[in-house]
């Protein structure tokens, strides 16, 4: 059986403004937005609202009722970040929060109300911290998404419903509880069906044929006969670890501690399913609402408490804690098999070698930021540039063999840089090149070796590649770019130095 | 003459003692002793043992002698890694290519690059690296390195008995650092015959300028087949391709 609890918001625009500016507070003021060419209102502060301005009214007729209206300009993205912002503050109430546009939140409570006492403790306290920062607030309980709305927003009984009455407590309210489409509900005041009573005991067929399949969707998810879709705003994580503190916590000892707690509890729930975490992400709620979060990743799956909690180390002194954390959540986002335990059993020594320098590559890589480690492999190209290809776990092995019959420099510069050349020959390799003020007299040379652009790959001309010695025996890689030309000079670039 | 004998036996023994007073343990009778096939150059070193445990510096001031000391650095560590071994290159502006390092005996998918943005983080790098017993060696390319910093990297690693070879490219002094040896590797002109073309091995005048308990010296070698051979001058061409095989 589930329980939700829907939290109303009833002003939630106007109260945000309030608390940016409270010099505000107790006057006129409306959010407008410029609708078909006029400035519609869009928000109205409770003032307003006592004068008769109400939401959708035009701008012109509600300054006619208050000329020293205040205006001010309403962003269309502001509902949504605020509530998502509130939907992840919500997480202390529940794992699984989900927005309700324009103005609510709904909350998956199903077993989680115990934590706080009972149902009644649960919800006033949800409204009494969201009244303490400002907010307008009005929330119900009950075992659908659909009846706990309708009672929050049209109801004055108590917001508590029991278990499997959500029936009795949708008779007294009018239509627009269910949800309904604003043409639907108009045909039902014209017939005078002023209360959901007055027409939920008809028959679906004619429900239907008046009403369309919407209403009867909408009633059957009130009453708990349909099922009603959940979009939590963080989608729980199957392995998430949390932990509260009785106080506040402050200091680097006592964050110390909730982490090494909850990462021996994450790992001992990764060893029993035989995985091992690849990023784990501690989340630290606030008691003024801001999350701090720091994130560390894996070379290879991890299950191992001590060695995550050495990269957590490195990143303790990024968490904040202000006045105080009152919530650890630990989450393993991504996790993965583990699977060197088959490898370990006939090699013990090199098994327990790779995991120890998979957990040095995780701190250093904790430390100096991701993109330091690199490892390569051969790849099938001639190209120098693609003739490696990046690994992208420790435990990848080549496919094909590292070609050592191609002579290639042990220092490849980065973009080949241009030299300036005296080749006597077409297609014989030079007499001397200058690069970098240095002229070096060619003694020796090898080539050319011709190594053609990939044209399925990229543009361009091809290499024409030579190994050459100078006098005192430095050894580099130049090439020509393309075919000689008669009118232009032959470009040519160093490339790398042989050892 | 019995005096003299007696006089060199004792420098020999006084020289024993203080090299177990430095921390240096003569190798155990019966135990094989890692060679790799640098020949006369063993004899730079206290009783001709490769010392395994400590950071051997490398300086080099041009980009010739960079590539010719990556080369020699590659050839080392790949005696080092055998068949299973792995090894961290470490550094802020790396230009090793990876694939040219197959060349010297070293499986280049066997050996991680760190390439660290800040050189701030470089020293920190290196000395966790370096704490790391799992690997067969460590490579760090560093610019600058004081004597302090060397010394901490030495005695790291001392403790965990991981080989630390420390690149120096293009210092702005070489002042002395805590290492158990200093090497400079030059290129040498490849083979001058103009029987055949191409450029010959790789050669290198690798020059053991100071060596903790051994005799500085300065070898020509050739690195073939994935082993260090002495250059001998007075073998003209074709008998060296005879012997070559």
């Amino acid at each position: 059986m589930k329980r939700y609890v829907a939290i109303w918001l009833r002003h939630l625009l106007v109260d945000r403004v309030l608390l940016i500016r409270p010099e505000l507070d107790g006057k006129p003021f409306v959010l407008a937005a410029k609708e078909r060419n006029r400035m519609v209102v869009k928000a109205s502060s409770r003032d307003a609202l006592k004068l008769g301005i109400e939401v959708g009214m035009v701008l012109a007729d509600a300054r006619a009722v208050q000329p020293e209206l205040e205006v001010l300009d309403y962003d269309p993205s502001l509902p949504e970040k605020l509530l998502h912002a509130l939907a992840e503050w919500a997480i202390r109430y529940s794992p699984l929060v989900a927005i309700d546009l324009p103005d609510g939140l709904i909350l998956d409570a199903t077993g989680c109300a115990h934590l706080w006492g009972s149902e009644a403790a649960y919800l006033k306290d949800i409204a009494t911290r969201l009244k303490a920062s400002g907010y307008d607030v009005r929330t119900a309980m009950a075992d659908t998404i659909g009846a706990a709305w309708a009672v929050s927003r049209y109801s004055r009984a108590f917001p508590i419903i029991p278990p499997g009455e959500q029936l009795s407590a949708l008779l007294q309210l009018p239509p627009h509880a269910l949800r309904l489409e604003a043409a639907v509900i108009e045909k039902m005041q014209k017939l005078g069906l002023y209360q959901i009573k007055s027409f939920i005991y008809m028959p679906p067929s004619v429900l239907r044929r008046r009403f369309g399949q919407a209403t009867l969707d909408q009633i059957g998810k009130a009453l708990g006969t349909m099922h009603e879709a959940f979009e939590p705003v963080c989608p729980a994580e199957p392995y998430q670890e949390r932990l509260s503190s009785l106080e506040p916590i402050q200091t680097a000892a006592g964050i110390e501690i909730a982490i090494q707690k909850l990462l021996e509890k994450l790992c001992e729930r990764l060893v029993k399913d035989g995985k091992g975490a690849r990023q784990a992400v501690l989340r630290c709620y606030r008691i003024d609402g801001e999350i701090q979060q720091v994130q560390i990743g894996t070379s290879g799956p991890s299950c191992s408490a001590s060695h995550m909690f050495k990269l957590f180390e490195l990143k303790i002194a990024s968490i904040e804690p202000a006045l105080g954390i009152e919530l650890f959540v630990m989450e393993a986002p991504v996790v993965e098999p583990l699977a060197n335990a088959q490898e370990t059993l006939w090699d013990l020594s090199s098994g327990n070698k790779i995991t120890r320098i998979a957990e040095l590559i995780d701190r250093l890589s904790a430390r100096a930021g991701t993109g330091v480690i690199h490892r390569y492999l051969p790849a099938q190209h001639h190209w120098p540039e693609r003739a490696i290809t990046e690994a992208t776990t420790l435990n990848d092995q080549p496919e094909i063999e590292w070609r050592t019959d191609q002579h290639r420099p042990v220092q490849l510069l980065a973009e080949p840089e241009r030299i300036i050349v005296s080749a006597p020959v077409p297609d014989y390799p030079p007499m001397l090149f200058r690069y970098k003020g240095d002229i070096h007299r060619i003694k020796k040379a090898d080539g050319p070796n011709r190594i053609e652009q990939e044209w399925w790959i990229d543009d361009g001309m091809h290499r024409d590649y030579y190994a050459v010695e100078d006098e005192q025996g430095g050894r580099y890689w130049i090439f020509r770019l393309g075919h000689y030309n008669e009118e232009l000079s032959a470009e040519w670039f160093i490339h790398g130095f042989f050892a | 003459m019995e005096t003299a004998l007696k006089k060199s036996e004792l420098v020999a023994r006084l020289r024993s003692d203080i090299a177990a007073l430095q921390g240096f343990r003569a190798p155990a009778l019966g135990v094989k002793q890692d060679d790799f096939g640098l020949g006369p150059v063993m004899k730079a070193f206290p009783q001709g043992v490769f010392p395994r445990v400590g950071m051997h510096e490398f300086i080099s001031q041009s980009a010739e002698q960079t590539a010719a000391t990556s080369g020699f650095m590659a050839a080392l560590a790949g005696k080092m890694m055998k068949q299973d071994g792995l090894c961290l290159w470490l550094g802020t502006r790396r230009t090793v290519y990876p694939f040219g390092l197959s060349q010297f005996g070293v499986s280049p998918d066997r050996v991680i690059f760190v390439d660290l943005k800040k050189d701030k983080d470089l020293l920190w790098a290196i000395e966790e690296a370096l704490k790391c017993d799992a690997l067969s060696a460590v490579i760090g390319e560093i610019k600058e390195l004081n004597l302090t910093e060397s010394r901490r990297l030495q005695l790291t690693a001392e403790e965990s008995k991981v080989t630390g070879l420390l690149h120096r490219v293009s210092p702005r002094l070489s002042n002395p650092v805590a290492a158990v040896c200093r090497w400079r590797i030059s290129p040498l002109p490849g083979v001058t015959d103009h029987v055949l073309p191409g450029i010959g091995f790789p050669r290198w005048q690798v020059q053991v300028e100071k060596v903790r308990n051994g005799e500085p010296g300065s070898w020509p070698l050739e690195f073939r087949d994935g082993s260090f051979e002495l250059i001998d001058e007075s073998v003209s061409f074709h008998q060296y391709i005879s012997k070559a095989g």
